[in-house]
């Protein structure tokens, strides 16, 4: 009996703060108010069921005490079965089918031509960002010139004139509403580039080149979290992605390649 | 067979009688009290992680002197934070759930339930205990070699488990671990073996397949799908044992830069030893809650006095949850960088997985449904089973779709959702099963009143640690961090670590209650009578406790299903199974 209450405060409560919380940061981009729209329903779906289930556990519990009479003799009731097994069939079915279009969206479409390309270097236990420059073209690079102390994370040849203006940095910085493609790679151990913000996470896995597209729309800074295990500096390898403005965008270019020369 | 009147006689020493004993009552309870001392380790693990996670930074002087690498002065080092967590995981899963539902109650209850004397093979049954302990001792021991234990995570993904420089732990630790699980996986296997043949090849007369208990179909299918899913598992801690110590490059590509060296390997990838491992890590969650749904179901219609709603359908649910639990590994690395439309594949198979899941939550709610509800202490831990099974199960919906899942993956969510299913459910099963069978193994009861209190801390304590972390993930807290000091967006949540630590520090406080009342009761409690829970399953056919060989002269003939409560026109309201249908009629 008391559990029968238990059960009842349980759910309301876990029904009320998981409906009524606002979970995420709001987006920054369309792809995230896509993501939130199937996640809110989701959770409006899930909810329901998870509260008439255990509400109804909970009255099972609360009406069929020990009154001294004898229980029902039944084996079971196959329409019931039958009703109980194609309707969760066709919801939890049906919101994977629905997923689709926005894991699509993430994957299945090309950046479009004009993406600004970024490469991506993760190490233990910091985020390496690499921008072509002017020219458009990444410089070639040999990972026997690699070089931390003294800047050179991804290991640019400098008798290559194309990396002669390469810029590279710690934090991922972007102009609001440009496509971006990020190249990302890893140089020692898996990593994972996670923004909140974006909607969007991402391994990035040593031996290969993993694609990531997407477009930030709302200026500001965003914290990039790793969220794969990748050694004991893991809660601290943290980068973050600032949305700017075109022009500011252009300036902080220019700054970088000043001080290159 | 000359079986059915085989004159059987005890073991004559100690020593065959109670250490190297063939019996598999015998091993049944070495399991589950070798169990129980690993939950003690790998809670005690966590309640020095909980320790850090609420008081983060905090030096505890006492602490520097057990573990004088680890906790250096008395300060957690985040190497030895994340040495804890790989082998609080490891041993959960493996030493602790998977040693006590299949090693314990399937040793104990397969030849109870079926009818028959023993295991099919009573020797490689022993061999099989005899290899799980050095098993745990590798693993426990592995805290105290160079670099400490393995640190890469239960899930020892290379290259950070492969390359011995990338952690302190994947030193010696991470080699000691690969050692353990190969002897784990041996001793798996030949109880998986001794389970499957044993009930193929021993059921009494009478026991049909479809009339067999639940808890012996689950553990027929967890064991079935066990010996398909280990071996992958074994070969692949091979290769990664070859590419730490042989220089080989099954898992590691070209162009490892590690501390200012270029490691010479090239040809493999990470990618295949995550394949690897999930083709065994997700079938293993289905081995482990498989037994415990079943040791649910089976206490169900004990303790509403109703028979089990569904039974049939029950049984083709546990069909295909295992069937489909062999084609969704790759839910785990829906961001892996695996190709994405495979992703795609893996989401739907996963999802289909929640409607056979979906009945048998239905059906446990609708067998108690017109029953006679009675709340004996073991009746209490099965509503908590289900009802965490009704809450944890929700959170596969957001995990298994490939969509949702980019933003959950590997947050606290994952962490709170794995906890209620593979972590609750199991335990409130297990819990329920010693309450329900203590009698059977030591023909005593063990005590209502502190089986209560146990009930009433244990509950709310692990509802309330895992929830939080459900919150926790929603909000973007990664797991696997040492501490959350480096990020702004996850300031606020320090204090809710410290409410998830109390919690979990009363939860671990809680257990020794019932380890007290377990010992205490094999010698003190009050006497059994044959058949306490008044049930109808074949177990309690046999005198209480079942003396060696189980069933006297004969062998008892099974006339029909194990659910037969309340069946009209029979006296009483249990009809056990052995009652033939000239006493009562038989439906099933």
């Amino acid at each position: 009996m008391i559990l029968a209450f238990l059960v009842w405060a349980f759910t309301l409560f876990v029904t009320a703060y998981f409906m009524f919380t606002t979970w995420f940061p709001p987006g920054i981009n369309a792809h995230a108010a896509a993501y939130d729209q199937q996640f809110r329903l989701t959770l409006v779906i899930t909810g329901v069921i998870f509260f008439l289930a255990q509400m109804a556990l909970g009255w099972v519990m609360f009406k069929y005490g020990d009154d001294g009479k004898r229980a029902e003799y039944s084996h079971g009731n196959n329409r019931l079965e039958v009703l109980w097994t194609s309707a969760a069939a066709v919801l939890f079915v049906g919101l994977v089918l629905m997923g689709t279009t926005i894991w699509a969206s993430v994957h299945f479409t090309d950046p479009p031509a004009d993406s600004m390309v970024i490469e991506v270097n993760a190490k233990q236990f910091a985020w390496s960002f690499r921008y072509p420059g002017p020219d458009g073209k990444f410089g070639r690079t040999d990972l026997k010139l690699i070089n931390d102390s003294a800047g050179n994370p991804f290991g640019i040849d400098e008798k290559d004139p194309a990396g002669k203006d390469d810029v590279v940095s710690s934090a991922v910085k972007v102009p609001v509403g440009k496509p971006i493609l990020l190249k990302m790679a890893a140089r020692d151990v898996i990593h994972n580039f996670f923004v909140r913000e974006l909607r969007l996470k991402q391994d990035l896995v040593p031996g290969m080149i993993i694609p990531y597209h997407f477009q930030a729309d709302t200026p500001g800074k965003y914290e990039v979290a790793c969220s794969e295990l990748c050694g004991l500096g893991h809660h601290q390898m943290r980068s973050v992605l600032e949305v700017m403005s075109e022009a500011d965008f252009a300036k902080w270019m220019q700054e970088q390649l000043a001080q290159k020369q | 067979m000359g079986e059915m009147s085989r004159a059987v006689h005890e073991p004559p020493t100690f020593l065959r009688r109670y250490v190297f004993s063939t019996d598999h009552k015998v091993i049944g309870i070495q399991y589950l009290i070798t169990a129980m001392f690993m939950a003690i380790a790998g809670g005690g693990l966590v309640a020095l992680m909980r320790m850090q996670l609420a008081w983060p930074g905090t030096k505890w002087a006492w602490l520097g002197r057990i573990f004088p690498d680890g906790m250096e002065s008395g300060v957690m080092k985040p190497e030895f934070y994340l040495s804890l967590m790989t082998m609080h995981g490891t041993i959960m899963v493996f030493f602790v759930v998977s040693l006590g539902l299949l090693g314990g109650f399937g040793n104990f209850l397969i030849p109870l339930q079926i009818g028959a004397r023993d295991m099919a093979f009573p020797v490689l049954n022993m061999l099989s205990y005899w290899t799980i302990v050095p098993a745990c001792l590798v693993m426990l021991g592995s805290f105290w070699v160079e670099g400490g234990a393995a640190a890469a995570g239960w899930t020892a993904y290379p290259p950070l488990s492969a390359v011995r420089t990338a952690l302190p732990g994947s030193q010696w630790g991470q080699t000691l671990w690969i050692l353990g699980m190969a002897l784990f996986i041996a001793s798996f296997t030949m109880g998986g073996l001794n389970y499957v043949t044993t009930i193929f090849d021993q059921r009494t007369k009478g026991m049909s397949m479809m009339r067999m208990p639940l808890t012996i179909w689950t553990m027929f299918i967890a064991s079935a799908i066990g010996l398909l899913a280990f071996p992958p598992l074994l070969a692949a801690a091979v290769l990664l044992l070859f590419d730490r110590h042989g220089g080989t490059s099954f898992f590691l590509p070209s162009g490892l830069y590690f501390g200012n060296q270029l490691l010479p390997n090239s040809g493999g990838t990470p990618l295949l030893w995550q394949h690897l491992f999930w083709f065994l890590g997700h079938p293993e969650v289905y081995v482990l809650i498989l037994p415990a749904l079943g040791i649910t179901l089976d206490l169900l219609p004990v303790f509403t006095r109703k028979p089990l709603f569904g039974y049939r359908l029950t049984v083709y649910c546990l069909y295909a949850i295992a069937a489909l639990s062999m084609i969704v590994w790759g839910h785990h690395m829906y961001v892996s960088g695996m190709s994405p439309y495979v992703g795609e594949f893996f989401a739907i198979g996963t999802l289909a997985i929640t409607v056979p899941s979906t009945i048998i939550g239905v059906n446990m709610i609708a067998s108690l449904w017109g029953g006679t509800l009675r709340f004996p202490t073991p009746m209490l831990f099965v509503i908590g089973a289900i009802v965490f099974f009704g809450t944890g199960g929700f959170g596969g919906i957001f995990l298994g779709n490939a969509t949702s899942d980019i933003q959950l993956h590997d947050t606290y969510f994952v962490v709170g959702h794995f906890h209620l299913m593979i972590g609750g459910v199991t335990l409130m099963a297990m819990f329920a099963g010693v309450y329900y069978w203590f009698p059977k193994m030591f023909g005593r009861m063990m005590s209502e009143r502190l089986g209560k209190v146990h009930f009433w801390l244990t509950f709310p304590a692990f509802y309330a640690i895992f929830l939080a972390m459900h919150y926790q993930g929603l909000a973007g807290m990664p797991r696997r961090y040492y501490a959350f000091d480096k990020y702004e967006y996850l300031q606020w949540l320090q204090g809710s670590h410290l409410h998830v630590s109390l919690a979990a520090f009363l939860l671990f406080g809680a257990q020794f209650l019932f380890l007290y009342n377990f010992f205490r009761s094999v010698f003190r409690g009050r006497k059994a009578a044959d058949n306490p829970w008044n049930a109808a399953t074949l177990e309690w056919s046999s005198p209480t406790p079942a003396p060696h060989g189980n069933w006297g002269e004969h062998l008892p003939e099974v006339h029909r299903w194990p659910y037969d409560y309340s069946v009209p026109g029979a006296t009483g309201d249990c009809t056990p199974q052995t009652t033939p249908a000239s006493v009562a009629p038989v439906t099933f």
